[in-house]
């Protein structure tokens, strides 16, 4: 049966888990290595990586961080953060990434979408779209990390996206993320309802229930959480096991 | 040692790590003799079935692979490297696949809640006395990414899985083995396959 997926979201800043992470037994918190093989025994189905690392020397911390997790953590996992370019694209997937998520740049050029997804197959594509709710009731795109309004229209560019080639899209609702009040069914209805490919929904999770709605009303196929996770407000197992109770197929293993 | 088929496929690294975790040493070459005198042969692949055929092809690999099957010793494709054991794949009609097993890849025909590709994890219907599943629980999940795939009902098909149609999620057959899935992403359920693999004589 296929399955739904629950992934947990690192942020990393040169090379180290920036977030507050609270599992017990783990020798260094800060080690995005530690920390998602920690993950993958929790039953994460997946992982996203995203590196907010500022510095000069920002490619190579992160092409040394992709390295390090190839050789430990066998799920899939997608890097974020940076990733401006074909040759970018290409360097994070040879040190092992699976999946790579633009978002400025791709705003910026759309081509890199299609490119990309020439190169090295749809599959590898992940469009991240941060939106927010304006007066009018649409939404619109964001920006360098949701810093700059960019005028257009959040379920527009999910389609185009979604048509240059993208494999799936990372949604996030800038109005929702870090309230814990639950995910944007509305934003994330209306681009399921227009694309055919996965959505991740992001921004807003507070309990199981977000989840299951995220799931199911929001037609996602998979749903992201950072910080619910990490301060371990909620277990990935538990979470898991309510989902399957409500009828919702996940991977459960014992 | 585990010989890796290096003929731009793709992500190639992936496998490699997960067998040296295992503790094996690996190999990646695109080179005929090596290929010829491996002592288990793993091809992997992510992309097009007809660019991925040019790209044996141009190397002689096909050649090499048939002629290493041949000698009984055990073989793994993985993902497109199971498809390319086929004759044939609706992806590149034009193009003849290395004949291994006679039969053809198809379109997963998708629908609004079976979307394609197919990406995630999946369950396995496990068929009994699979040498490359063995100690793997009935039911285990496992992660795929494909758009296209293999009639569940072929003969030498040893696993399946349900996405609206019947998916032969691996194929076994005397020395060939096939995993339509990754078992390199598939966290420990996919680290014992490769590992049953790697223990093949």
């Amino acid at each position: 049966m296929h399955t739904k997926r629950i992934i947990p979201c690192l942020d990393v800043n040169n090379g180290r888990v920036v977030k507050g992470i609270n599992f017990v037994n783990l020798r260094d918190a800060g080690d995005p290595i530690e920390v998602g093989s920690a993950y993958d025994k929790a039953g994460a189905d997946e992982l996203v990586f995203l590196d907010i690392t500022a510095s000069s020397d920002a490619r190579k911390t992160k092409l040394e961080l992709v390295r390090r997790i190839a050789e430990k953590i066998f799920i899939p996992f997608t890097v974020g953060g940076g990733i401006r370019t074909i040759d970018d694209i290409r360097e994070t997937l040879r040190e092992g990434a699976d999946k790579v998520a633009v978002n400025s740049a791709a705003i910026m050029n759309p081509k890199l979408i299609s490119d990309g997804a020439e190169k090295f197959g749809s599959q590898c594509m992940v469009v991240a779209i941060d939106a927010k709710r304006t007066s009018d009731g649409s939404y619109h795109i964001y920006k360098n990390g949701g810093r700059i309004d960019m005028g257009i229209d959040a379920v527009e560019w999910a389609v185009k996206a979604w048509q240059l080639g993208a494999g799936e899209l990372l949604v996030t609702s800038m109005d929702c993320d870090g309230t814990k009040n639950g995910y944007d069914l509305d934003l994330l209805k209306q681009i399921t309802d227009c694309v055919s490919i996965p959505v991740i929904a992001s921004g807003g999770a507070g309990n199981n229930e977000h989840f299951y709605e995220a799931l199911t009303t929001g037609g996602c196929e998979a749903a992201l959480a950072a910080s619910l996770f990490h301060y371990k407000e909620l277990e990935i197992k538990e979470l898991k096991k309510y989902l399957r109770d409500k009828g919702v197929s996940v991977r459960l293993t014992e | 040692m585990i010989t890796v088929i290096d003929y731009d496929a793709g992500n190639t690294q992936s496998v490699c790590k997960a067998l040296e975790y295992l503790g094996y040493n690996t190999e990646l070459t695109g080179d005929c003799d090596a290929v010829k005198s491996a002592s288990h042969l793993l091809l992997p692949g992510v992309g097009a079935f007809g660019q991925a055929m040019d790209n044996l092809k141009k190397r002689g690999l096909d050649e090499a692979i048939k002629e290493y099957v041949k000698s009984g010793k055990p073989f793994l494709g993985i993902c497109l490297g199971m498809q390319l054991l086929f004759s044939e794949s609706k992806e590149s009609p034009d193009v003849k696949g290395l004949s291994l097993f006679d039969n053809s890849i198809e379109l997963i025909p998708g629908s609004k809640e079976f979307k394609v590709p197919h990406i995630g994890w999946n369950s396995l219907d496990i068929k009994e006395n699979s040498r490359l599943f063995k100690g793997i629980r009935q039911g285990d999940y496992v992660y795929f990414v494909h758009s296209f795939y293999l009639p569940g009902d072929f003969e030498h098909v040893c696993a399946s899985s349900d996405y609206s149609v019947k998916i032969g999620a691996a194929v076994e057959h005397e020395n060939v083995f096939g995993c339509q899935f990754h078992p390199e992403k598939s966290g420990e359920t996919g680290l014992r396959i490769l590992d049953n693999f790697a223990k093949m004589k």
